[in-house]
């Protein structure tokens, strides 16, 4: 009777949402991004399951929304229904930086244009959520794009089956490890 | 004809109206007018026929015997009072004023021949106040087109009322009319009130009630569900109201969804606004004589809304409450409102409908038990009448249309009524019946829990599937009661007891732990959602009907 995890109907995220894929960024080999776009055009932007964090099952030193010294994602706020005053990103804004305990620093970044609504402020008290549910509770950010925008920001990312692709190729050639 | 017209002696007209009246009519103003600013409020009076009360009053103002002293001196008689230039009435007034108490007298045959004359040569005849409508749109004829027109849209109606549009620059020809009335009556040391005047529109509905009533054969009230409405345009004088935009702009702001910054209303206020002297400076006193007589627009009917309510229940999860369109493109064949409301359409033959309900359900949620609390407003019916039986049987049409949902309760109530289906929505609450999926197999023991949790406060941030049209906020909700059964190692029944607005679905799967505490948290366990039913919407309103 333990047919456990392996469940039968698609999951929240397969239900509503797109999976989109940025790899390597900033030229960084391997530290890949996932972009979820729900048919609303909301964006939240998470950690690819082949970023090193998660592949090397890093432990979490801390987490920055603080991303310069006139600048914090923690300082975010929108109102009304038109989401006024929310920070205004492009792809390569950064979200924030994570340092592991081996030293290393990651910077998380936007991926796409769009306002920022919302930063996870959970994973600062529970930096594990980022390890344990990398896609749904230890989310990093939610993003707006302009309603004209919703489907040409997507034009830049790797869908899922390009992504496999990616990281298929990425263990066959093995160039460096990440 | 005209020893008629003075032997009925209807006019309620005395001495000291004579010039007034002769001015009038010298100004071009035409018989009912005429009666109107000298404030005669005898409704039979307008009654009778236009032309015999246009060669009643002729034969009133001509019965003077000071005036046929004028006509000795000048050639009045002969082109009648109608075409005496403004100047020559002032003369006759003063001689009237020496020679009062006159007004039975016979009319001298050069009067009326002169009379007759003038009014057939009709383009020069149009009213300078009424612009035509007292004149050539207050009779039978005119009451029959009205008539067919209302009787060709097959209404259903016991009772009628008359409203009447009338071009904006006729309060400024009223104003400019009643202006010279004021002049002579204060020469004349005599006082009389611009109210006391009897309203175009007064007498029009005085003279037309009546005979759209026997067209109909129904009663034309003050008020009534159903209204006709004529209007008449003017387009030839249209520009009579435009002087007034430069005296008093401020009544003259733009509005997005009027053609013209004239609208009656701030015509009248403009024309309350300025002073005398400016008016006077700015247009003619008596106004100008239009080429042409006014149009009627087409007539137009109205009935109020009626208001239907029910509660209905929903069936299917591929059955959206509204129509779903995206980029303008339908998304679901059809939706719980287009169902309800479509014969509901046909029977009541109405152009539109409204429909409100106490909350809504998502496209892949039924709603069981007693059903969810709806109204429909529907517009401009053409039948208002139901009995009860015929409403039931309307609401048997409904079931038999669709298995998709199912009605009771269908009921005609008040617009005020359907306020209470509104009133207090987020302090009710609402029954969901829910199939959970768990990712740790369970047994029976590990839900036992979930009956002992009571009034749960939950906090939950705008869900990320509405965020894009909602604020985001986060909201306290009260999980009241909550008892589960066991179905299988993955699979559970849930039955909540919640704070109306509480979202089910993210309580359950968390919204990417954006609801919190929820089900996965309780559970310690990844949980979702795979079937949701609102099992009732606590509103006790429309109240139930037995069968």
């Amino acid at each position: 009777m333990e047919v456990g995890e392996q469940r039968e109907t698609p999951s929240v995220i397969d239900r509503y949402f797109t999976r989109w894929y940025k790899t390597d960024l900033k030229g960084k080999p391997c530290e890949d991004h996932c972009i979820l776009q729900h048919s609303n055009r909301i964006c939240v932007i998470t950690l690819a399951e082949s970023h090193p964090i998660l592949r090397k099952e890093k432990k979490i030193q801390s987490i920055n929304y603080q991303i310069s010294a006139g600048c914090s994602r923690l300082q975010n706020k929108v109102s009304g229904k038109s989401k006024r005053g929310g920070q205004f990103l492009t792809e390569l804004a950064p979200l924030c930086r994570i340092t592991s305990t081996d030293g290393e620093e990651y910077t998380i970044f936007s991926c796409i244009r769009g306002r920022l609504l919302e930063v996870n402020e959970d994973i600062l008290t529970r930096p594990n959520l980022l390890l344990e549910k990398p896609s749904t509770e230890g989310y990093i950010a939610v993003i707006l794009p302009k309603f004209e925008e919703s489907k040409s920001i997507t034009e830049g990312l790797l869908s899922r089956a390009e992504y496999e692709d990616v990281v298929l190729k990425r263990a066959g050639v093995n160039v460096e490890p990440c | 004809m005209h020893s008629t017209g003075q032997g009925r002696g209807m006019l309620p007209l005395k001495v000291k109206d004579r010039p007034i009246v002769r001015a009038l009519l010298a100004a071009g103003c035409c018989a009912r007018c005429a009666l109107r600013f000298c404030c005669v409020g005898l409704q039979s009076a307008y009654r009778q026929s236009y032309e015999d009360l246009a060669s009643e009053l002729h034969a009133f103002v001509s019965a003077e015997p000071s005036s046929m002293e004028h006509g000795k001196s000048g050639d009045a008689p002969e082109k009648g009072p109608t075409e005496r230039p403004p100047c020559k009435k002032m003369r006759l007034e003063t001689a009237q004023g020496s020679g009062e108490g006159g007004d039975t007298e016979g009319i001298p045959e050069a009067h009326a021949d002169a009379d007759v004359d003038t009014t057939a040569t009709a383009e020069s005849k149009v009213c300078v106040a009424c612009l035509g409508v007292l004149q050539y749109f207050c009779d039978k004829t005119y009451a029959k087109k009205v008539a067919e027109a209302v009787t060709a849209e097959r209404y259903q109606f016991d009772s009628l009322v008359l409203s009447v549009s009338l071009p904006a620059q006729l309060s400024v020809r009223e104003h400019s009319t009643w202006l010279l009335v004021k002049k002579l009556v204060r020469d004349k040391g005599a006082c009389q009130d611009k109210d006391d005047i009897i309203q175009v529109k007064e007498a029009f509905k005085w003279i037309m009630n009546g005979l759209v009533s026997q067209e109909l054969g129904v009663p034309v009230l003050a008020k009534s569900l159903f209204e006709v409405s004529v209007g008449f345009t003017h387009p030839e004088t249209d520009e009579d109201c435009h002087f007034l935009a430069t005296t008093c702009s401020d009544c003259f702001k733009p509005a997005r969804n009027k053609l013209s910054v004239f609208t009656r209303m701030a015509v009248v206020k403009a024309v309350e606004k300025i002073s005398e002297e400016n008016f006077r400076r700015l247009f003619p006193c008596p106004p100008t004589h239009p080429a042409t007589r006014c149009a009627a627009l087409a007539t137009q009917c109205l009935h109020v809304s009626v208001f239907v309510a029910g509660r209905y229940n929903k069936f299917s999860r591929t059955l959206p409450q509204t129509p779903w369109v995206i980029d303008g493109e339908r998304r679901m064949e059809s939706s719980v409102e287009e169902l309800i409301t479509a014969p509901l359409l046909s029977s009541f033959r109405s152009e539109g409908f409204n429909f409100s309900s106490s909350g809504r359900e998502d496209v892949d949620v039924r709603t069981l038990g007693k059903g969810r609390p709806f109204a429909v407003e529907l517009l401009n019916p053409h039948r208002a009448q139901f009995s009860k039986e015929e409403v039931r049987e309307l609401q048997e049409a409904i079931n038999k249309s669709s298995d998709k949902i199912r009605v009771r309760d269908l009921q005609i109530v008040t617009r005020e009524a359907v306020g209470h289906m509104k009133e207090g929505e987020e302090e009710k609450t609402k029954s969901y019946g829910a199939l959970i999926w768990t990712q740790r197999p369970i047994e029976k023991d590990d839900i036992e829990f979930i009956k002992d949790i009571k009034e749960l406060k939950i906090a939950q941030k705008t869900p990320l599937r509405v965020l894009h049209r909602r604020p985001l906020a986060v909201r306290p909700r009260i999980i009241h009661t909550m008892t589960a059964q066991f179905l299988d190692a993955h699979h559970f029944h849930l039955n909540l007891r919640t704070q109306a607005g509480t979202y089910i679905k993210e309580f359950v799967h968390g919204d990417f732990g954006r609801t919190k505490p929820n089900l996965c948290e309780l559970m310690k366990s990844d949980t979702d959602i795979l079937e949701l039913d609102v099992e009732s919407v606590d509103v006790d309103w429309p109240p139930a009907i037995e069968d």
